[in-house]
C-alpha cells in the first residue's frame, strides 16, 4: 500500500484534496452532496476531460499542443458543414468525420514538427494562428445554429428522478468520455505503442538507440490528441447546441493547466490518465462549489488560479524547506 | 570602417537573418502587389499599432531569454489598465487632473511588477515550470480583474489622455516614442548590463551559472518583475488607445508576442536573443497586417499568415541548417 | 594489409572489421581500421577523445555505415554494413556511458524493453517482463526492486540495470562504454566480477575505458586507436600504464614528482574540524601561498563535498575556515568568490561551463564588475581581458563569439580556469581537472597548474587518480568516508604507497 501512495503520489494527494473539498462542501451547502449535482458536474466537465487526455499523450511523448482547442473549432465547423452537405449523418458518421479531421490536423503538428525539426511550443503557435485565422476569415465569425436533430437533442442515458422532484441524469458526453477515458489508458499503459511513447518523452536518445520510430511516434502522439480534439469539438457543439467559431478560444491553456496539475511534466515521460482526470474535475468541482457557496461567479477563475498557484508552489516545495528550523530540531 | 561593420554585426547578431529576410520579401511583394502600400498612410497605421503589440513582446522576451514565458502579460497589462482607471475615476473621472494620471501610472507600474515578483519568486524558489507559474497567474489576474470589473468596461478619462493614445510628436506618435525608448531601454539592459547578461546565462544552464557565482534567483526575480513591469506599460497604453479598459483587451495578443519572439530567432529553450531582431520581426507583422489590410482582407487572414510566417521561417533555418551540414561534408 | 589472420590463436573471432573507414565533414574518423573480437574474451578498446573509439562501435551496432570496401563478419556471416535492428537480433549489445535508460519506467520495465519493441501494437505483458527482469537480475547476482522506478536507483545500480538489459537481448558481444566514469571503488570491483562472470559464460565484452588500471585488470587483449588509425593489437599480459598512454598518445610521458617545500610561505586557508553530517567529518588543514594541496580518495569519499563548503555552497554544521587569518563563513558562493576562493567545478559539461554561450562569455561571467566602464559593461574591455587570459593559459580558439562547446575539453579546461583567475583568487580548487580531456592536454592543465602555484596562488588539487595528486601537488591528503585517512608527501614516499592505501 504504502508503494502504491509512493509511485502515485499526485494522484493520492489530488483525491486527498478533492475529498476535503467535498467534505467541506458537503458540510456548507445542502446542494453540493447530491446525484444531481454530481452528474452535473460529470456532463459539464466531459468535453475539457476528453481535451485532457488527448494532450496528456502528447505531454508523455515529450511535446506540447497549444493548438489543439482550436484545431476542434475547425473540426466542429467543418463536420457541421459536412454533414449538412451529406445532409444529416447521425453519430457513428458525425464523430468519424470529427475524428478523422481532427487526426489530420494533429498529424500536420506532427508534420512540421518531425521533418523540418520545429519544436512543438514553435510549431503549435503557429499551427494556433493559422488555424484560428483562416477559421475566422473564412466563417467571417458566423456562427452555425442549423444542425442536424440528433446532433442537437440531449441523449439521456441514466435519470433518476431526486426526493425535489428534479432529476437527475448522466447525458452522452459522459459515455463518450468514459470511452475516451478508457481507451487512452488502455492505449499508453497496456500497449507496446504506448510504453514507447513513455520511452520516447523519458528518454529520446535512448528511444532513438533502441530503434523506435521517432517520426512515427510523434505522429502517434499529435494524431491522438487530434483525434480526441475533434471528438470534444463535436461533442461540445452537441453540448452546446451550436458551432460558435471562436467558442474554444483559450481552451487550450485551461486544460493545459489542469493536465499538469493532474501531475504530466513538461518536458516528456511522465503523467497518468487518472491523475489528469483528478486535475480537470479538482477544479470543476472547486467552480462548482464556490458556485453552490453563492460566491460571485466574476471570482471563480480569480479563486482557480490562486488554488493552481499554491498547489504547484507546494508540490515543488517539500515542508522541510518551507520550515528550515525543523531540520535543526530533528538532528 | 571595419570596426563600425563589426559593430553593426554585434549590435543584430545572426538572429536577424530570418526576420531581416521576411522584412524584403514582405516590403517587395506588397509594393508589387499593391500601389498604395508604399504611402505614409501604410507607415502611419503600422506606427500606430506596432506599440500595444511591441511593448507586450516586450514583456514576453525577458523570460523567454530565460528559458521560460510569461503567459500572465496580457491580463497584467488590462489591471494595470484598470488601476489607472481607478486613479482617475477616484480623482473626478473626466476632470482628473495630470497628477492623478501619474499617479495611476506608477501604481499601475507596481502592479504589473507584483505579479511578477509573486511568480518570479514561485519560479526561482520552487523551480515549478514558469509555463505552469505563469499560466496559473494569468488565470488568478484574468478572475480578479473580471472579479473587480463585473465583466464590463470602464471608461471615461480625461481629455490630455487622448495625445497619449492618438498624438504625434514631429511627426512621430507617441505610442511609438514610448515603444522605442522602451526598446532601447531593453537592449541596453541586455547588452550592457550585468543583469541582462545573467538572464542569458540562465536561459542555457541555470546550474552552470550558479556555480560561476551568479546569483540566478535574483535574475529570476528580477526579469519576472521587469516582465510585470512592461506589461503594465503596454496596459497604459492600451488604456490611452482604447479610451476603455475591459479585461479580454489585448488577449489575443498573448501568443502573438511568443510568436513575434521566435520569428525574431530568439531561442525557444533560452539563452539566445536579440532586441533588435525581435523589433525588425513585429514590424513585419504589422506591415504583413497592414498589407493584406489593403488588400482587402481582414486582421485575422493576416493571424493565419502570422503563423504561416513563422513557420516559413522555421522551415527556411531547417534548410540553412541542412545546407551547412552539407558543405561542411563536402569540404 | 590483407596478411591480417583470420584466426587469432587458432580461435576463429566472433567478430572481424577490416578495411573500415568512415568520413565526417572531411575529416576522416576512421582510416583503415581492423578490430577482431574473439568469443567469451575480454577486450579493450583503448584510445583518446577522438580516436575514433566511439565511430567503430557505432559502425558495429549498425548506428553508422562505413564507407564502401568494408568488411564485416560476425558469428560466421558477412556484412557490408549493420543495422542497428540485425546487430541487436544477433545479440550485440552496447551499454552506452549515458546507459540510455528510461529513469520514470519501472527497473522491470528497463531491462525487459525490448518486449515492447516491434512494429506493430501489441498488448504489454507486464509479467512477462518482470519475470525476465528477475531471472536477468539473478544471473547478475543483484537484488533490487523490479517494480520501483528507475530514478530511485543510483547510478551504479542503473548501471546494473543497464547490464541486465543488454543479457536480456541474448547477448554475445557486449559493449560498455566507460562504465566506471561515475562508480565507486567498490562499485567498480563488483561491475569487473559481473564482467568477469559474462565472459566465463561465453560472452565477449569489449570494454572501453580511460581508466587504465582497471583496463588492465580486466582484458585479455588490447586494441589501440589513435587519430582513427589502429596502432596495434596487444596482449594486456606484461603492459604498464605508461606504456598504454604512450601507445595512445604517441608520446612519452616521463612525469616527475614536482613537490617542494612551503614550509615558510604565509597560511592561506586554514580548515579546522570542519564537519557535515554524513559528508564530511573533523576535517582539519591548511594550504599555503604557492602550495599545491593532494586531496585523493574514492568516489563518495566527500571531496567534492568538502571543496563545495570551502566553496560556500554548502553550508558545514560545525568547525571553522578562516582565510589569511580571518575567520570566514560564507552564506553562498558569491561570499566565497569575492573573499578570493575559486572552485572549478569537476562536471564541466553541466556545472563548470555554459557550453552554448560563447568562449568569451564564459570566460568573464565571475568577473563582470572588471569589464565594466561607467557602470555598463565594455565590449572593449570584454575583449581586452577575454585576449590577455586566452595568451597567458595559451588556449587555441578560433574567434571569442565562437560556443565554448567547439573547443577540445582541454582547451575548455584552460578556459574554465582563466574564469576563475579573472576573479584574482586567493585559493583555486580543482575538482578533478582532468576529466574528459585527453591524456595528451593534460599535461598541459599541470603545466599551468604550476605556474600559477609558482606565481604564489594556494591550489586545492582533487583528484581520484593518485598519480595525478602524487606527481602534482606538494602535500597529498586521503580521504575515506568523509574522513582524513592519511597525510603523503610525495618527495618521501612512493606512488605505491598511497595508491595502496586508497585502494585498501
Amino acid at each position: 500500500m504504502r508503494k502504491l501512495v509512493q509511485s502515485h503520489a499526485t494522484e493520492f494527494a489530488l483525491l486527498a484534496v478533492i475529498a476535503a473539498i467535498c467534505v467541506v462542501l458537503s458540510l456548507a451547502t445542502d446542494s453540493f452532496f447530491s446525484l444531481g449535482n454530481a452528474f452535473d458536474l460529470l456532463n459539464t466537465s466531459s468535453v475539457n476531460i476528453i481535451f485532457a487526455v488527448g494532450l496528456l499523450v502528447v505531454l508523455i511523448a515529450g511535446g506540447i499542443d497549444i493548438s489543439f482547442a482550436v484545431a476542434a473549432s475547425v473540426v466542429q465547423y467543418v463536420t457541421a458543414l459536412i454533414l449538412g452537405y451529406i445532409g444529416g449523418g447521425g453519430w457513428i458518421s458525425g464523430l468519424l468525420i470529427a475524428g478523422s479531421l481532427g487526426i489530420l490536423l494533429g498529424a500536420f503538428n506532427a508534420f512540421l514538427i518531425h521533418r523540418f525539426r520545429i519544436i512543438s511550443i514553435v510549431a503549435t503557435i503557429a499551427t494556433f494562428n493559422i488555424y484560428f485565422g483562416l477559421l475566422m476569415f473564412f466563417t467571417q465569425g458566423v456562427s452555425i445554429y442549423d444542425l442536424p436533430d440528433w446532433l442537437t437533442d440531449r441523449v439521456v442515458l441514466f435519470e433518476h428522478e431526486m426526493a425535489d422532484g428534479t432529476w437527475a441524469e448522466i447525458t452522452l458526453p459522459v459515455l463518450v468520455m468514459v470511452i475516451c477515458v478508457v481507451a487512452t489508458w488502455l492505449f499508453i499503459t497496456r500497449t507496446t505503442t504506448g510504453r514507447q511513447l513513455y520511452a520516447f518523452g523519458d528518454n529520446p536518445e535512448g528511444a532513438r538507440r533502441f530503434g523506435i520510430n521517432i517520426g512515427a511516434m510523434q505522429f502517434i502522439a499529435f494524431g491522438w490528441l487530434g483525434m480526441m480534439a475533434g471528438i470534444a469539438g463535436l461533442i461540445q457543439a452537441h453540448y452546446a447546441q451550436e458551432v460558435v467559431p471562436n467558442a474554444l478560444y483559450g481552451r487550450e491553456l485551461d486544460v493545459l493547466a489542469a493536465v499538469v496539475l493532474g501531475g504530466a511534466r513538461l518536458g516528456g515521460g511522465k503523467g497518468s490518465v487518472l491523475g489528469c482526470v483528478l486535475g480537470v474535475l479538482l477544479i470543476a468541482i472547486t467552480q462548482n462549489g464556490l458556485n453552490l457557496l453563492g460566491v460571485s461567479p466574476f471570482a471563480f477563475k480569480m479563486i482557480v488560479g490562486a488554488i493552481i498557484l499554491i498547489a504547484i508552489t507546494l508540490s515543488n516545495t517539500s515542508i522541510e524547506k518551507l520550515l528550515p528550523f525543523m531540520r535543526g530540531a530533528r538532528r | 570602417m571595419n570596426t563600425a561593420v563589426n559593430r553593426i554585426k554585434e549590435l543584430l547578431g545572426p538572429e536577424i537573418a530570418g526576420p531581416g529576410l521576411a522584412f524584403v520579401a514582405v516590403m517587395l511583394f506588397f509594393s508589387l502587389a499593391s500601389p498604395q502600400f508604399l504611402s505614409s498612410a501604410t507607415f502611419g497605421s503600422v506606427a500606430f499599432q506596432l506599440p500595444e503589440l511591441g511593448l507586450l513582446t516586450l514583456a514576453m522576451l525577458l523570460p523567454v531569454l530565460t528559458g521560460g514565458l510569461n503567459l500572465a502579460i496580457t491580463f497584467t497589462a488590462n489591471l494595470a489598465g484598470l488601476t489607472v482607471a481607478w486613479v482617475l475615476q477616484a480623482n473626478g473621472g473626466v476632470d482628473a487632473g495630470m497628477a492623478s494620471f501619474i499617479l495611476g501610472c506608477i501604481l499601475a507600474i507596481a502592479v504589473g511588477a507584483a505579479t511578477g515578483v509573486v511568480m518570479g519568486l514561485v519560479i526561482a524558489y520552487t523551480r515549478a515550470h514558469p509555463i505552469l507559474v505563469s499560466l496559473s497567474m494569468m488565470i488568478f489576474v484574468r478572475g480578479l480583474g473580471e472579479f473587480l470589473t463585473r465583466g464590463g468596461d470602464i471608461s471615461g478619462f480625461p481629455a490630455f489622455l487622448q495625445p497619449i493614445g492618438h498624438g504625434s510628436l514631429a511627426g512621430i506618435p507617441i505610442p511609438l516614442l514610448i515603444f522605442i525608448v522602451c526598446v532601447l531601454v531593453w537592449h541596453v539592459l541586455l547588452t550592457r548590463l550585468k543583469l541582462g547578461f545573467n538572464t542569458y546565462m540562465i536561459g542555457s544552464n541555470i546550474d552552470a551559472a550558479r556555480y560561476s557565482g551568479v546569483n540566478t534567483r535574483k535574475v529570476l526575480v528580477l526579469v519576472y518583475t521587469l516582465s510585470g513591469a512592461m506589461s503594465a506599460v503596454a496596459g497604459i497604453i492600451m488604456l490611452a488607445r482604447f479610451n476603455s479598459v475591459r479585461v479580454g483587451h489585448g488577449e489575443s495578443y498573448l501568443l502573438i508576442t511568443v510568436l513575434a519572439c521566435f520569428l525574431g530567432g530568439v531561442n525557444p529553450f533560452g539563452g539566445f536573443g536579440r532586441v533588435i531582431p525581435v523589433f525588425v520581426a513585429l514590424v513585419v507583422l504589422q506591415l504583413l497586417s497592414s498589407g493584406l489590410n489593403l488588400m482587402g482582407a481582414n486582421q485575422h487572414l493576416a493571424t493565419a499568415v502570422w503563423g504561416i510566417l513563422l513557420i516559413a521561417v522555421m522551415i527556411l533555418r531547417w534548410f540553412a541548417a541542412q545546407l551547412m551540414i552539407f558543405n561542411r561534408r563536402k569540404g | 594489409m590483407a596478411d591480417i589472420p583470420s584466426t587469432v590463436g587458432g580461435v576463429k573471432p566472433l567478430l572481424s572489421l577490416h578495411n573500415i573507414n568512415m568520413t565526417f565533414g572531411g575529416i576522416k574518423a576512421l582510416k583503415n581500421v581492423s578490430f577482431e573480437v574473439l568469443p567469451g574474451e575480454v577486450h579493450c578498446l583503448a584510445g583518446e577523445n577522438g580516436s575514433g573509439k566511439s565511430t567503430l562501435i557505432k559502425i558495429i551496432t549498425g548506428v553508422y555505415r562505413p564507407e564502401d570496401g568494408a568488411a564485416i563478419e560476425y558469428d560466421g556471416q558477412t556484412y557490408s554494413h549493420m543495422s542497428p535492428v540485425t546487430a541487436q537480433a544477433s545479440g550485440i549489445q552496447v551499454i552506452w556511458q549515458d546507459l540510455a535508460l528510461f529513469p520514470e519506467m519501472t527497473v522491470a520495465e528497463n531491462i525487459a524493453f525490448q518486449t515492447v519493441i516491434g512494429r506493430w501494437p501489441r498488448f504489454v505483458n507486464y509479467r512477462t517482463m518482470r519475470d525476465i527482469a528477475v531471472k536477468a537480475l539473478k544471473r547478475l547476482g543483484v537484488v533490487l526492486d523490479v517494480d520501483a522506478p528507475l530514478k530511485d536507483y543510483s547510478i551504479a545500480q542503473r548501471q546494473i540495470v543497464a547490464i541486465a538489459r543488454a543479457l536480456v537481448g541474448e547477448a554475445k558481444l557486449v559493449f560498455m562504454d566507460e562504465p566506471t566514469a561515475s562508480l565507486t571503488q567498490s562499485e567498480t570491483d563488483h561491475l569487473i566480477e559481473i564482467v568477469r562472470s559474462l565472459s566465463a559464460s561465453g560472452v565477449a565484452v569489449v570494454f572501453v575505458s580511460h581508466r587504465l588500471a582497471e583496463v588492465l585488470e580486466i582484458s585479455n587483449r588490447l586494441t589501440v586507436l589513435r587519430d582513427g588509425a589502429l596502432v596495434g593489437v596487444y596482449p594486456v599480459q606484461g603492459m604498464t600504464q605508461s606504456r598504454v598512454t604512450e601507445l595512445m598518445t604517441g608520446k612519452n610521458f616521463d612525469q616527475q614528482v614536482r613537490a617542494k617545500s612551503v614550509r615558510d610561505n604565509p597560511i592561506v586557508l586554514e580548515v579546522k574540524r570542519l564537519s557535515r553530517p554524513g559528508q564530511f567529518h573533523d576535517i582539519s588543514f591548511n594550504v599555503r601561498s604557492g602550495e599545491t594541496l593532494g586531496i585523493t580518495g574514492l568516489l563518495g569519499a566527500g571531496r567534492t563535498e568538502l571543496a563545495l563548503a570551502l566553496f560556500g555552497m554548502l553550508k558545514p554544521k560545525s568547525g571553522s575556515v578562516s582565510l589569511h587569518g580571518k575567520p570566514v563563513r560564507f552564506s553562498s558562493n558569491r561570499d566565497a568568490i569575492k573573499a578570493g576562493i575559486a572552485y572549478l567545478s569537476e562536471d564541466r559539461l553541466s556545472l563548470g561551463l555554459i557550453q552554448p554561450q560563447s568562449i568569451a562569455d564564459n570566460l568573464v561571467i565571475a568577473s563582470l564588475d572588471r569589464i565594466k566602464s561607467g557602470g555598463l559593461l565594455s565590449d572593449d574591455r570584454k575583449r581586452q581581458l577575454v585576449a590577455r587570459w586566452i595568451a597567458d593559459l595559451g588556449v587555441k580558439i578560433g574567434r571569442q563569439s565562437d560556443a565554448v562547446s567547439t573547443l577540445s575539453g582541454g582547451n575548455q579546461q584552460r578556459i574554465a580556469i582563466a574564469k576563475w583567475l579573472a576573479t584574482d583568487p586567493k585559493l583555486l580548487i580543482l575538482d578533478a581537472p582532468t576529466v574528459g580531456v585527453d591524456v595528451g592536454a593534460r599535461a598541459g592543465i599541470f603545466e599551468i597548474v604550476a605556474k600559477l602555484a609558482e606565481s604564489g596562488l594556494a591550489i586545492i588539487l582533487i583528484s581520484d587518480e593518485v598519480p595525478e595528486v602524487y606527481f602534482n601537488a606538494d602535500r597529498v591528503l586521503h580521504m575515506a568516508q568523509g574522513q582524513i585517512a592519511g597525510w603523503f608527501d610525495p618527495q618521501s614516499c612512493s606512488l605505491q604507497d598511497i595508491e595502496a592505501a586508497v585502494y585498501a
